[in-house]
């Protein structure tokens, strides 16, 4: 390919990098006032509001190319009572009783408290994938406990009089301290956990004994420990991380 | 009358698309460092810098701004690479050397940035991505790899182009060189 020549008057060309120069100025100016306008702007819980509308928008955007539909994949089994990072102790500052530890269920309708017996007698479900932290790190761990999606069929909650599903599920601590609320898509997942056992051992208390939310195709801050209630709504609960400036979906 | 003979180095496109990727690329870097000091994996940011250039305790903040930017990025970079090859321009001989790296690696360093960002970003729904690139944390290598060669493009790339004079430079901007007979 060639490239063009032509002859111009001095006066001409003048004029023609003077406009190309105010152009690009002009072009710097709006940018930079753009980014300065959202970055200085209102927020909507903690972040700048352009920035959760992105959120929301990205969330559409893979929610429609199912995203929740997709399996985190298998990874090698971790050595049985294998070490694993601790991260996070939101929610899990009071003192820990087992023998008298139940969890509130509520329904809309009628709440039950369950003991963690009533867990264990279900399904039991394994299997590894990576823990992901939206810190960034991650580790491949071995889990087990019951698919959030059979428990709710055996005790008949999460869904309506209608026989339809409630839209989001909320969970928090017993001291009510951390709390996330999740998509009903999400928690119907087959690698959804109501966990009780990491790398083929019990939880200890900083990894959230005796039962925690397992979510891989969620980051790390769903995966609630230590739950103290379950309950299902329409509108969407508080979740702990989204109200600091985060995205609610954090699905992969 | 004073005449002049210009060569029409660079079209509109290509100079709107190269300043355009300048800046969002400037903020992909900056939100990816707010993102990267929540786990500095590979090299730690030195404290002095974080502190100073206010990088620390803005992970929320920038993936915000991470996951806003990347869409205007992958779209005007395909501008860009489409442009390139539909108008030929990446087949001109009379280039030195730097555009010719511009040219040429600089759009696969851009795609290893999305794809490695991808298999970050959506290691699930796109987990055959991630696998293929050798799992979750080979694909933040790979991530932080490409963007490190990108800086390095653009350390070199600066340096170029202040050796090239004004003439030069006066084509990314208005279009034209000036021929000297």
């Amino acid at each position: 390919m060639k490239l063009k020549k032509i002859k111009i008057t001095s006066r001409k060309l003048r004029y023609r990098l003077t406009t190309s120069i105010f152009l690009g100025v002009l072009f710097l100016i709006t940018f930079g006032a753009i980014f300065w306008h959202i970055q200085k702007g209102p927020e909507l819980d903690g972040t700048p509001k352009l920035l959760r509308y992105s959120f929301l928008w990205n969330e559409k955007v893979w929610m429609m190319l199912k995203s929740s539909k997709r399996m985190s994949v298998d990874k090698p089994v971790p050595k049985k009572g294998e070490k694993f990072r601790v991260n996070g102790s939101l929610g899990l500052r009071e003192a820990f009783y087992p023998e008298n530890y139940f969890v509130k269920v509520n329904n809309g309708r009628e709440p039950a408290e369950l003991s963690i017996s009533a867990f264990k007698l279900l399904p039991k479900t394994n299997y590894s994938t990576d823990f992901r932290c939206i810190e960034g790190w991650s580790e491949e761990l071995h889990y087990a406990g019951v698919r959030f999606r059979d428990f709710m069929e055996y005790y008949n909650v999460g869904k309506k009089p209608d026989g339809k599903y409630y839209a989001y599920v909320g969970l928090e601590t017993p001291d009510r301290r951390y709390y996330v609320s999740l998509d009903m898509e999400s928690m119907l997942h087959d690698q959804t956990l109501l966990a009780w056992e990491i790398n083929g051992e019990e939880l200890t208390t900083e990894h959230g004994a005796p039962l925690r939310l397992v979510i891989p195709i969620k980051y790390g801050i769903k995966s609630l420990k230590r739950i103290g209630k379950i309950f299902f709504s329409d509108v969407q609960p508080p979740d702990y991380w989204a109200e600091r400036g985060y995205d609610w979906y954090s699905g992969f | 009358m004073n005449k002049l003979t210009i060569i029409e180095k660079h079209s509109r496109i290509l100079r709107w698309t190269h300043w355009l990727n300048f800046l969002l690329l400037l903020l992909m870097m900056w939100s990816g460092i707010l993102i990267y000091w929540a786990d500095q994996a590979f090299l730690p940011i030195p404290k002095l810098w974080a502190e100073r250039l206010h990088l620390n305790n803005r992970l929320a903040e920038g993936m915000g701004w991470h996951f806003l930017i990347m869409w205007p990025f992958t779209i005007n970079g395909i501008i860009y690479v489409t442009y390139l090859i539909i108008s030929g321009q990446w087949r001109r001989e009379k280039y030195q050397s730097a555009q010719k790296v511009a040219y040429f690696l600089v759009p696969l360093l851009g795609a290893g940035t999305i794809i490695s960002g991808l298999a970050i970003y959506k290691p699930v729904q796109l987990g055959w991505l991630t696998e293929l690139l050798g799992g979750y944390r080979m694909s933040r290598y790979i991530h932080f790899a490409v963007m490190a060669g990108l800086l390095l493009f653009i350390i070199i790339h600066v340096i170029q182009v202040i050796r090239h004079g004004w003439n030069n430079f006066r084509s990314m901007i208005a279009g034209y060189e000036i021929e000297k007979d």
